[in-house]
């Protein structure tokens, strides 16, 4: 049967059960001011990075509030630190820190070998 | 015994008179004081209201004030001070005025937030870049809304919350009132300039009150208004001196970047800064916003921390302008029955 594996696909569920709160927690407890998300987009729209490339800051900091940190490690190297995305924030989130310290804290896991 | 039936209220717009013909009706004598040369306030800068394009005039036609033996009115008063001494209240300005009063009533209203602050959305600098109160004014005179150079515009951006909900502006709520004018606004441009293009770019629509949902319908059905979550970044001008502006739609998960020939900033309301003024030599007290604190905020909001001091319309919060008139009727009915029950116990 194993040929067949296109025939079951994936699911495309968000598996909250599976929440993955590694990198949520070690942020959180070092930069609050990241509770107070609403998606609102501002520094994706301004974002160095994000304008040449597909990454999205917004996207990330969703996915992680979100429990899912799959692909993150790829997706977070794109960020050029500019700290655009801060200065426009309207809920004044140092969005520049949270992505310093989803590099850290991937990095940790990393280094563990539990990512 | 004397009878204390000295009102002065501070503040003549809609919120003012109203409170004012009501406490001049049931027989006190009221002093209103405006700060301005003329009554009516804020009022006077709006075409039409939403929901339903009532003319703005016809509310201050409706509300206004005439002089009589128990009202008087003094305009060009710019109160700064309100101190209590002998069981009454002297109400003063920067120059010789000092008004008496048994009890005092603060409409002292909103003040609008000034969008040159928000640097990156170009207003001041670039022409074309106008807030939804120069909007009103060009309503109001009947002319249509055109670009800079007088011509017909293709397409206009409306920004919601600009200097609400916003940190960086210094006013973390929301002013309520804006997401409603900006579908109103976009109405009304479509209704100008019917080939045109509206677009309302919104964090979130807060459209909260009775019949305002069907406003939002409308400008869906029949004025193809099209409405993109995501905050605009920036503006830049183009050497045309059309627009370019950055937002993400965050719907669609991606930058966005779109030409528009005018954009139309929803500006938000804020406290006066001469509230601080007024809190001086006595316990009235400013909430977290810099409008004024009610002793509480669901049975009590339009009582002061101060006692003797009453409060009505958007010197509490932001309203709309049916809000700011009941909160007025409710502010004199809590007024009168203060001076009823002060009167029992003597």
């Amino acid at each position: 049967m194993s040929q067949f594996d296109f025939l079951k696909p994936k699911s495309r569920q968000i598996e909250f059960e599976q929440f993955d709160d590694r990198i949520l927690t070690f942020v959180l407890e070092r930069e609050r001011s990241f509770l107070t998300c609403i998606s609102c987009g501002g520094c994706t729209a301004t974002c160095s990075a994000g304008n040449l490339t597909s990454f999205n800051i917004r996207k990330i900091g969703l996915s992680l509030r979100r429990g899912s940190i799959n692909d993150l490690s790829d997706e977070i190297q794109k960020c050029m630190f500019c700290g655009k995305c801060t200065l426009v924030c309207p809920r004044d989130i140092n969005i520049r820190n949270v992505v310093l310290l989803i590099k850290k804290r991937i990095a940790q896991l990393e280094s563990e070998k539990t990512l | 015994m004397t009878e204390k039936r000295n009102i002065a209220i501070i503040g003549a717009g809609i919120a003012g008179q109203e409170a004012a013909s009501v406490l001049a009706g049931l027989g006190y004598k009221v002093t209103l004081l405006e700060k301005q040369e003329r009554m009516g306030g804020m009022l006077n800068k709006w075409s039409k209201l939403f929901p339903d394009f009532s003319s703005s005039q016809q509310i201050l036609d409706t509300v206004q004030v005439s002089a009589n033996k128990n009202l008087s009115v003094i305009c060009n008063a710019d109160i700064s001070s309100i101190t209590k001494e002998n069981g009454r209240f002297e109400l003063s300005d920067n120059s010789s005025l000092k008004v008496y009063a048994d009890l005092v009533l603060l409409a002292t209203g909103y003040n609008l937030f000034d969008a040159t602050l928000k640097e990156e959305y170009g207003y001041g600098v670039f022409e074309n870049v106008i807030t939804s109160v120069d909007f009103e004014k060009v309503h109001k005179s009947g002319k249509k809304l055109t670009t800079l150079l007088g011509k017909e515009p293709r397409r206009v951006a409306i920004i919601h919350c600009v200097g609400s909900r916003d940190a960086k502006s210094g006013n973390t709520y929301c002013s309520k009132v804006c997401c409603i004018t900006g579908v109103k606004q976009a109405i009304e441009v479509t209704r100008m300039w019917p080939d045109c293009e509206v677009f309302n770019f919104y964090m979130d629509l807060r459209l909260y009150g009775s019949k305002y949902d069907s406003l939002y319908l409308e400008a869906q059905k029949h004025h193809k208004v099209q409405f993109i979550r995501g905050r605009l970044s920036e503006i830049s001008e183009r050497q045309d001196k059309g627009l370019q502006l950055k937002a993400e739609d965050t719907l669609q998960g991606r930058p966005l970047r779109m030409n528009a020939d005018i954009v139309i900033l929803l500006v938000g309301m804020e406290a006066c800064e001469q509230n601080a003024d007024l809190c001086r030599n006595n316990t009235l007290d400013l909430d977290e916003n810099r409008f004024f604190k009610s002793k509480n905020i669901h049975y009590a909001r339009n009582i002061s921390t101060q006692p003797g001091i009453f409060m009505a319309g958007s010197c509490i919060c932001p309203m709309s302008v049916n809000e700011t008139l009941e909160s007025s009727r409710s502010a004199a009915f809590l007024v009168d029955k203060s001076f009823r029950s002060v009167q029992v116990e003597e």
